[in-house]
């Protein structure tokens, strides 16, 4: 049914450190692994060894520069070049959902993930262009909607051990830049780093009140300047007088 | 957004056959028998005809009665059943006419109703996308609604009619594309609000995550062919509005209505592909590509 839940008993979802993401695509290839196996059609490749290869994935990082503006200690700071995950961010008010004509996409009540039926879907592809994050992609080969479960076959899976009951991308990500909890929980631990953190909405102005969160890069470090030779090459005399003083406006004129 | 011809096709006859359906259920031209049959024929052609066409850029088109179910939410699902709905009533009322020599008017104005109905909930799909600032904007429907009522009105013979309708489709489509022009810009969406990084500085995209191209890059970010965009502006104007115009206003021949009616299909194709080939999902600021 594609009417969104007026309200889910949890919000599950990931919050984003861009911080500490250090650009690896760990968990783009943990994710393309889990879920190529595992929740519905396979996430296939197209040309895969070829000339131009492309496929299905449902977790990709992008790479941003940004350049900070002059200040009047900073002239000319360095520009800052920050690693970007982006999946399904289990938005709230879906659009993605809600245009969906055959009821394929819902949004669970239980706990808030997006997903989608795969034997009910037409891959009309609406959905994608619904999608302000670009968290739907067609796969090619199955002809169905692909987007991110949070790995719901993995967090409620009693088969695993309680430390891999997580999506996949928080489980391998070795900077510990993603982690995965319950927003609706004021004392999750997703909720306090948001809070602490000050997480964000992407693209807040497209009112879908995205669930996942991300955490904005700190300030870079304003090391002290640090040099061990300038005791020794300090002047001596700022101003100096006598003969040196004489010598020095004489040399002037000159 | 990717100029499919199976969505250019199915939105350019689609809505010239339920335009043309319009008309006809509200009696103009009021005709029965063979000649009837010939103007139904063409309707339902080019309304099921497109509707077909709209069936090719599905992934799994054998589940396609699946999308007749959502009609509470989804402007897709409700094309579907007001679309199945006006070819059923202007069926019955087609068959009054051919057959019995009966127009069942109010059969035929309900029809109408439903037929209009039909490209209103076409355009809404569009229209609906946040996404996509070009097209969320009331003027999407207007322009659909014209172009399908001027085209309709053209393939009834109705050439009075047209002429104003068509003139009036022309302002239209100049103020949608005048106005759809700045759509992105207004909207507010730039690569800042779509990384939240805009509190440091102006961001840059700096690497894309692969090498390749992907299903959002091809489905999204069609850049082909936007250069000429001025140029086939000016030819589709020509194509859908003028040319029709002036073949209407000198005395009428068969020939000159029937090019007329072909250089406005064919205008309005190039319509459709602008519509498609500018259209600009906020997406591809991710990829630094607009």
């Amino acid at each position: 049914m594609t009417q969104l839940p007026a309200k889910t008993d949890r919000k599950l979802g990931l919050v984003i450190d861009l911080d500490t993401c250090v650009g690896c695509h760990a968990c783009v290839i943990s994710c393309k692994g889990w879920n190529t196996e595992n929740y519905g059609a396979p996430l296939s490749d197209q040309d895969p060894y070829g000339a131009a290869p492309s496929g299905t994935f449902l977790n990709r990082v992008h790479s941003y520069e940004v350049q900070p503006l002059a200040t009047s200690s900073k002239v000319q700071p360095p520009a800052q070049l920050i690693h970007f995950p982006k999946s399904c961010l289990h938005c709230e008010d879906a659009p993605c959902v809600t245009v969906c004509p055959t009821g394929a996409s819902y949004k669970r009540a239980e706990d808030g993930i997006v997903l989608v039926n795969e034997s009910d879907c037409i891959g009309c592809g609406l959905c994608a262009w619904a999608c302000p994050y670009g968290a739907r992609e067609k796969d090619e080969a199955e002809g169905v909607m692909k987007k991110c479960t949070l790995c719901v076959d993995r967090i409620y899976n009693e088969n695993l051990e309680e430390i891999d009951r997580v999506p996949t991308c928080v489980r391998t990500c070795p900077s510990g830049a993603r982690h995965f909890g319950d927003f609706a929980d004021p004392d999750s631990h997703v909720s306090r780093l948001t809070a602490e953190r000050g997480g964000i909405d992407l693209m807040p102005e497209m009112g879908t009140k995205p669930v996942n969160k991300y955490l904005p890069p700190r300030p870079k470090d304003a090391l002290p300047e640090i040099d061990v030779l300038a005791p020794y090459l300090a002047p001596v005399d700022d101003s100096p007088g006598g003969f040196l003083g004489w010598l020095d406006k004489t040399l002037e004129k000159l | 957004m990717h100029p499919a011809p199976s969505v250019i096709i199915f939105t350019t006859f689609s809505g010239l056959g339920f335009g043309l359906l319009a008309w006809l259920g509200l009696g103009y031209p009021s005709v029965t028998g063979v000649s009837a049959f010939a103007f139904f024929t063409i309707a339902y052609v080019f309304a099921v005809g497109g509707l077909m066409a709209s069936a090719f850029h599905l992934g799994r088109p054998e589940r396609a009665m699946k999308a007749f179910t959502q009609w509470r939410t989804s402007w897709l699902s409700r094309e579907a059943v007001v679309s199945v709905a006006a070819l059923l009533v202007m069926g019955i009322y087609a068959i009054g006419t051919v057959f019995f020599d009966t127009a069942l008017p109010l059969v035929g104005a309900f029809g109408a109703v439903l037929s209009l109905l039909t490209v209103f909930t076409t355009s809404m799909i569009y229209t609906q996308l946040k996404t996509v600032p070009r097209w969320h904007s009331p003027l999407t429907p207007v322009m659909f609604l014209a172009l399908s009522i001027a085209g309709g009105a053209l393939l009834a013979g109705e050439i009075t009619a047209a002429v104003v309708l068509l003139a009036l489709a022309g302002a239209v489509l100049l103020a949608t594309w005048i106005h759809g022009d700045g759509a992105f810009a207004r909207s507010g969406t730039t690569l800042a609000t779509a990384t939240g990084l805009g509190h440091i500085g102006t961001p840059r995209a700096f690497e894309p995550p692969h090498t390749g191209t992907n299903y959002l890059l091809r489905e999204m970010v069609f850049v082909v062919g936007r250069k000429h965009g001025i140029k086939l502006r000016i030819i589709a104007f020509i194509l859908a509005i003028i040319l029709p115009v002036i073949l209407l206003l000198i005395p009428f021949s068969h020939w000159l209505a029937g090019i007329a009616v072909f250089s406005h299909i064919a205008g309005v194709l190039v319509t459709r592909w602008l519509f498609f080939a500018q259209a600009e999902h906020v997406v591809g600021l991710y990829y630094g590509k607009r």
